[in-house]
């Protein structure tokens, strides 16, 4: 019995073994110096774990009583995670070494957040749910405060902290009503409880949770810790929390919502529904003031997140794979635009600043070209593959009936291009005064043109992740 | 007069609204902040016993030892990164957090 429920568990225990094992040997042999090759390990792991899931396939399992749920959906959110958190770190390794933060806890945390997104993403179980969230919750308070010297990443540290407290505080009563009122924590046990309308009580809770979710990905009016905490983290660590930690917690949410409170979908659908509006609007209208390139990307992510909400929103099996296409195309997206900035140095110092930009593309054609690209799909420019993610999203809102999100919805996609096309501007006819240096950051350019080819290469078939996509929905939403 | 649920599910949305408004009311130091954070936590766990106790089901309170377990790991996580702060800026005043206007 034991040893079925921990071979399901197998993915996660091999990471947080290897986890351990690392910080212990860094610890006692030479500490910082074995930093470099504990990331190309770390990315090793990441990439043969992801194989292993992405490639065992096999019926829906559950482990420990159905506290942990090994299915289509959360093999789908797991390959995605990994894979983005291998490629982020294939792409900040030069970035960290040349601004002296190679430090072997760097890979670790890396992992351990890993893990924890693993688990929450197959939570079967409110305990479950919140142990994983608070593993990956803790690593990533540090992480964003890595550089420790500099006020910025502290304080970035100290907001996310505070803020991401709060979160997890609200998350929890909700939890702890929905326990009362349901009387159990499994999500099956609330499901059945809830069945033909939930209690007062029980929508208390569903209410606090999602307030606790929407802080952690950084939906509107939650979002306020995501400016900031994206500017002062140093950018590989910023460029992490744009893509992996987003896709667990699109993951936990849709799997709250639908595997708990599935069968009552009209108590959580309104919710949803006016997340993703103020999420797409605030972000789109705030973004377009913006100056330092990181926070851009930070107001980029709360639009893009707002789509995402709206597949969900729609609350039904075509909603949540368009969410899952829409995720996995925006972390391809965000790993090359991260990539640039990463690459992105004057005299040897990184800068972040929008108008160092300025006329690019006479000196750099190839880069500026991909960089063009990436904002292109970022602001869902047909025929790129954001377009389609956008597309999918879209459909599957109309096809739930959300007529007016869905038109919403186009509305602030046509607000946010501007942003996206600034940037272009910027590059192509933008009046050149201090010269970027030319890129010597080899890995960051690999990751910056593969993820501009992905964008070019993928409209003709999105590479099968939407028939990936919905096999995995299918499983989760019944 | 017995103390009924209502009684202890009362108290404990009294202190997770009091932990709340000490987060977003605080304008002195960051170390309230921190003790408003165990507060909420702390409220969660007597709904979670409370709870636990008027359904006869032990799983509240397995999941009040977890939430207990993270809170310890949680406030070390906030004050050693306070230290970090405090080496920077010298100050862990709520209005010096502000190199970064949000």
């Amino acid at each position: 019995m034991l040893a079925s429920d921990l071979s399901i568990l197998l993915p996660e225990i091999i990471l947080a073994v290897f986890a351990m094992l690392g910080l212990i040997t860094a610890v006692y042999t030479s500490k910082d110096g074995l930093a470099p090759v504990l990331v190309w390990l770390t990315v090793a792991v990441f990439v043969g774990v992801a194989a292993m899931i992405g490639l065992s396939g096999g019926p829906t399992q559950s482990a420990f009583g159905g506290m942990f749920i090994d299915d289509g959906f959360s093999r789908f959110a797991k390959v995605v995670i990994l894979l983005s958190a291998a490629a982020i770190l294939l792409v900040g390794q030069e970035f960290m070494v040349r601004d002296d933060l190679m430090r072997f806890e760097y890979p670790m945390l890396i992992t351990l957040a890993a893990v924890g997104m693993m688990v929450m993403v197959s939570a079967g179980d409110l305990m479950t749910l919140y142990m994983g969230l608070e593993l990956q919750s803790l690593s990533l308070y540090v992480v964003a405060a890595l550089r420790r010297d500099s006020a910025r990443s502290t304080e970035a540290g100290l907001k996310y902290f505070v803020l991401g407290a709060l979160s997890s505080g609200l998350l929890l009563y909700g939890a702890s009503l929905t326990y009362g009122f349901a009387g159990t924590t499994l999500f099956s046990g609330i499901f059945e409880a809830a069945e033909g309308g939930a209690s007062l009580g029980l929508v208390f809770g569903l209410v606090f949770m999602i307030a606790g979710l929407a802080f952690k990905v950084s939906a509107a009016p939650f979002h306020m810790w995501t400016p900031d905490v994206y500017e002062g983290s140093p950018t590989p660590v910023t460029a992490f929390f744009a893509t992996a930690p987003k896709v667990a917690a699109m993951g936990l949410f849709a799997r709250l919502a639908h595997d708990a409170f599935g069968g009552v979908v009209g108590d959580w659908q309104q919710i949803v529904a006016l997340l993703a509006v103020f999420s797409m609007f605030l972000g789109a209208i705030a973004a377009i003031g913006q100056t330092d390139i990181k926070r851009l990307m930070a107001y980029s992510s709360i639009t893009h997140m707002g789509f995402a909400l709206m597949g969900l929103a729609a609350g039904d099996e075509q909603g949540v794979s368009a969410m899952l296409i829409y995720m996995a195309i925006y972390v391809t997206m965000n790993i090359g635009t991260f990539a640039f900035i990463l690459s992105m140095t004057r005299d040897g110092r990184h800068v972040t600043n929008i108008s160092a930009l300025n006329g690019l593309s006479s000196r750099e054609p190839v880069k500026a070209l991909a960089l063009l690209v990436l904002m292109f799909s970022l602001a869902g420019v047909p025929p790129l593959v954001g377009f389609f993610g956008k597309y999918a999203v879209l459909v599957a809102a109309v096809n739930a009936g959300l007529n007016w999100l869905a038109i919403l919805g186009v509305i602030a996609s046509v607000i946010g291009a501007f942003y996206y096309i600034r940037i272009v501007y910027f590059m192509y006819f933008g009046e050149e005064r201090e010269p970027l240096d030319p890129s010597g950051n080899r890995l960051a350019m690999v990751g910056l043109m593969t993820a501009a080819a992905i964008m070019l290469l993928g409209v003709f078939n999105l590479f099968g992740i939407d028939d990936l996509a919905m096999a995995a929905a299918a499983t989760l939403v019944n | 007069m017995s103390i009924a649920l209502e009684h202890y599910l009362t108290v404990a949305a009294a202190l997770f609204v009091i932990g709340i408004f000490g987060i977003f009311l605080n304008r002195k130091n960051v170390i309230i902040i921190l003790m408003s954070v165990e507060l909420m936590l702390l409220a969660v766990n007597i709904n979670l016993v409370a709870f636990s106790a008027y359904l006869g089901d032990l799983t509240g309170q397995v999941f009040t030892l977890f939430v207990l377990t993270v809170a310890a790991a949680e406030a070390a996580i906030g004050l050693a990164i306070l230290v970090c702060f405090f080496r920077n800026r010298g100050t862990i005043a709520v209005e010096d957090v502000n190199v970064m206007k949000g």
